[in-house]
């Protein structure tokens, strides 16, 4: 019963990852909702199915820790520390938002908690972390970057590029790779001649951990070891997370490529029902504390909500500033 | 090749950049080199020697030698910006910087913005430009792609002296600044190649900077400007110089920078002109030759007294054999006949 410990964490710590998580899925279900209402504009990619990534990894990481994410951040975004409502009032495109409405869905970021304005371009935050952790290295300062990717990026010259500067500097990085199985609609293995991302590892002698993203203890534990090797000087790791993705690619995306058995397969071990149900046989949580959870996420979700429609529009001339410092 | 005679010091744009880069470096301890054969002992100190010596004072700590692995370099200087270094980094040929346009147009140059301006990307990246008879992938002049990207400085330099301050502005900059320079001009190939231009210029003992935006009158005249960079300014000043024997007198201006370009000096002197020519080694169409021309339609075209006129590279890719580059090249024979055309 070694993992029914659950890694030794308090049951408060247990309570606060489950909180994350139910916080991902819910703002993402509410943030399609009023995008079916007409009230957000632009397109979405959705983050539900892969929470314990975000949640598991960034648990592992200190404020001042960094990590770069993709054109699906919204859950990196929340697990990092950027507050739901500025989360929210980006996607409304309003003036309190986290990148005061001009970064939008696909480049959630915030300063403040270690995150990068997302980058939307597959692939390119593999090359753009490495200088994240060169100037960690070179400043001594002991902090980490963790690049969020998908399986698609790992077929980018920027996944190979990046990965051997940051083996042969020794950089303290860890590479998260989301393997949800589909770059868009294309099937991971119809595109690739190996069978786990992981693999590519070796080709730059960096260590590397296949974990289940449908788990966030077992996120967070590979994680952790990864974090304390870049923060020792032990360079980078590569963590492949094999997850899915419970919506289409994009807002449009019909899903017509996935079979509806395949989809069955993985809903039965969405993580949140997962890690729930041990709390409470574990005795840990309630059944009560995790209806607790879920209308304390539904109050936040209803007031960012309701901070985002009363915020201003940026004013139009904002349009010209930021372009140089 | 520096010598000094008198209150003279004069200096090739490799050594004054090579100066600018230490003085930087032992000012800011945050300032670092990132690039492909620069520190490499045993080496050739960069493509054009111009880190020569610098590694045996600075270090291998903050001279940091990368694969061949051009979106590393641009996409570590970005990384390493965002976290407040101040990286100078290197392209060995700005043919090469197209391996890494997604990290210097879609990262660097939209970083500060997308972050709703809480960032900022204070890099500089150096890229050498021109024709030296190496075919058509290593003697592009690529600047207009990046004059075009807003969040992005473009910079060439054609002497020493302002090599050397603009190199220092742009390192304090907080934005991302490319700073393009001519292989001819660096002064490692010698007089002969580049057409007997003379490659040195006094660059003060004392410290100072050029700022970025400011262009540079280099010939006073009074009937037509030409506005042109790197080689193809010392071009322009030898034509100027063939045309002033005929009674044609020209204004010559290096802008120095093309984005933010320094439209006062520009305007200031088209307006007592009346008549403008570019001249650049880019290709023609689309080169920054044509930004510069439809502004100054716009701001002056009632000051104009003959058509603007773009004097570029032919739309073909570079040829190698010598008599076929010099065909597609602005040449100093085809400035003057441009000129000598529009003051008819």
């Amino acid at each position: 019963m070694a993992k029914m410990d659950f890694d030794g964490l308090s049951t408060e710590h247990l309570r606060a990852l489950y909180r994350k998580l139910v916080l991902l899925r819910r703002f993402e279900d509410r943030v399609y909702q009023l995008f079916l209402q007409g009230e957000l504009a632009g397109t979405l990619h959705q983050y539900q199915g892969q929470e314990a990534v975000a949640v598991g990894a960034c648990d592992c990481l200190n404020t001042d820790d960094w990590i770069t994410s993709t054109h699906r951040p919204h859950g990196h975004a929340l697990a990092k520390g950027v507050s739901t409502r500025a989360a929210m009032a980006e996607l409304y495109g309003k003036e309190t938002g986290c990148c005061r409405g001009k970064g939008g869905s696909m480049h959630f970021g915030d300063p403040e908690v270690g995150m990068l304005p997302a980058i939307a371009i597959v692939g390119g935050g593999n090359t753009v972390v490495t200088g994240l952790g060169l100037a960690f290295k070179l400043r001594k300062t002991k902090q980490v970057a963790v690049c969020f990717f998908g399986d698609g990026a790992t077929n980018e010259g920027a996944f190979h590029e990046g990965m051997n500067f940051a083996a042969v500097q020794k950089l303290p990085i860890v590479f998260v790779c989301e393997n949800n199985l589909y770059g868009a609609s294309t099937s991971y293995h119809q595109v690739s001649p190996v069978v786990d991302v992981a693999e590519r590892a070796a080709a730059y002698r960096v260590p590397a951990q296949i974990a289940d993203g449908m788990d966030v203890l077992a996120v967070r534990r590979a994680t952790a070891s990864a974090v304390e090797a870049a923060r020792s000087g032990q360079g980078p790791t590569l963590i492949e997370c094999k997850t899915y993705r419970f919506t289409g690619h994009s807002r449009s995306d019909a899903r017509g490529y996935r079979t509806k058995a395949e989809e069955a397969e993985w809903l039965a071990r969405d993580p949140i029902p997962g890690l729930g149900k041990k709390l409470v046989e574990a005795g840990r949580l309630s059944a009560a504390d995790l209806e607790a959870v879920d209308a304390e996420v539904s109050a936040e979700l209803d007031e960012a909500v309701e901070f985002s429609r009363q915020s201003p529009d940026p004013a139009p001339a904002q349009a010209y500033e930021d372009v140089l410092a | 090749m520096s010598k000094t005679t008198g209150s003279e010091r004069r200096l090739t744009i490799a050594e004054a950049l090579r100066e600018a880069i230490a003085e930087e470096m032992r000012r800011d301890d945050s300032v670092f080199l990132i690039g492909e054969d620069i520190g490499v002992e045993g080496g050739f100190g960069g493509a054009f020697g111009v880190y020569l010596g610098l590694p045996e004072e600075f270090g291998h700590g903050r001279i940091i030698d990368t694969p061949i692995s051009e979106k590393v370099i641009a996409g570590a200087a970005t990384g390493a910006a965002l976290m407040g270094l101040r990286p100078i980094a290197d392209m060995q040929y700005s043919d090469f910087l197209f391996e890494c346009m997604d990290e210097l147009v879609n990262q660097a140059a939209k970083m500060r913005y997308m972050s709703g301006g809480r960032l900022s990307v204070p890099l500089v990246m150096r890229a050498p430009v021109g024709t030296t008879n190496r075919g058509a992938q290593h003697g592009q002049c690529p600047e207009s792609y990046f004059v075009h990207v807003p969040g992005l400085k473009v910079v060439c330099v054609s002497d020493a002296y302002h090599a050397k301050g603009l190199l220092k502005s742009a390192v304090r900059d907080p934005n991302p600044v490319l700073i393009f320079e001519h292989k001819l001009l660096y002064g490692s190939k010698g007089r002969a190649m580049a057409g007997g231009i003379e490659l040195t210029c006094h660059v003060p003992e004392e410290e100072y900077l050029f700022p970025i935006g400011k262009a540079v009158v280099k010939r006073p005249g009074e009937q037509v400007t030409v506005v042109a960079t790197h080689i193809s300014l010392y071009r322009a000043l030898a034509a100027a110089e063939e045309l002033a024997a005929e009674g044609i007198s020209c204004e010559v201006i290096d802008p120095l920078t093309l984005n933010p370009l320094d439209t006062e000096t520009l305007w200031t002197s088209v307006r007592k002109t009346g008549r403008l020519v570019i001249v650049h080694e880019d290709t023609l169409t689309g080169g920054w030759g044509a930004e510069v021309a439809a502004r100054a339609a716009d701001e002056c075209l009632f000051n104009l007294e003959a058509p603007i006129k773009r004097i570029a590279t032919a739309d073909v890719p570079l040829p190698f054999a010598p008599v076929l580059e010099q065909e597609v090249v602005p040449t100093t024979g085809r400035i003057a006949q441009t000129i000598r055309q529009l003051c008819q």
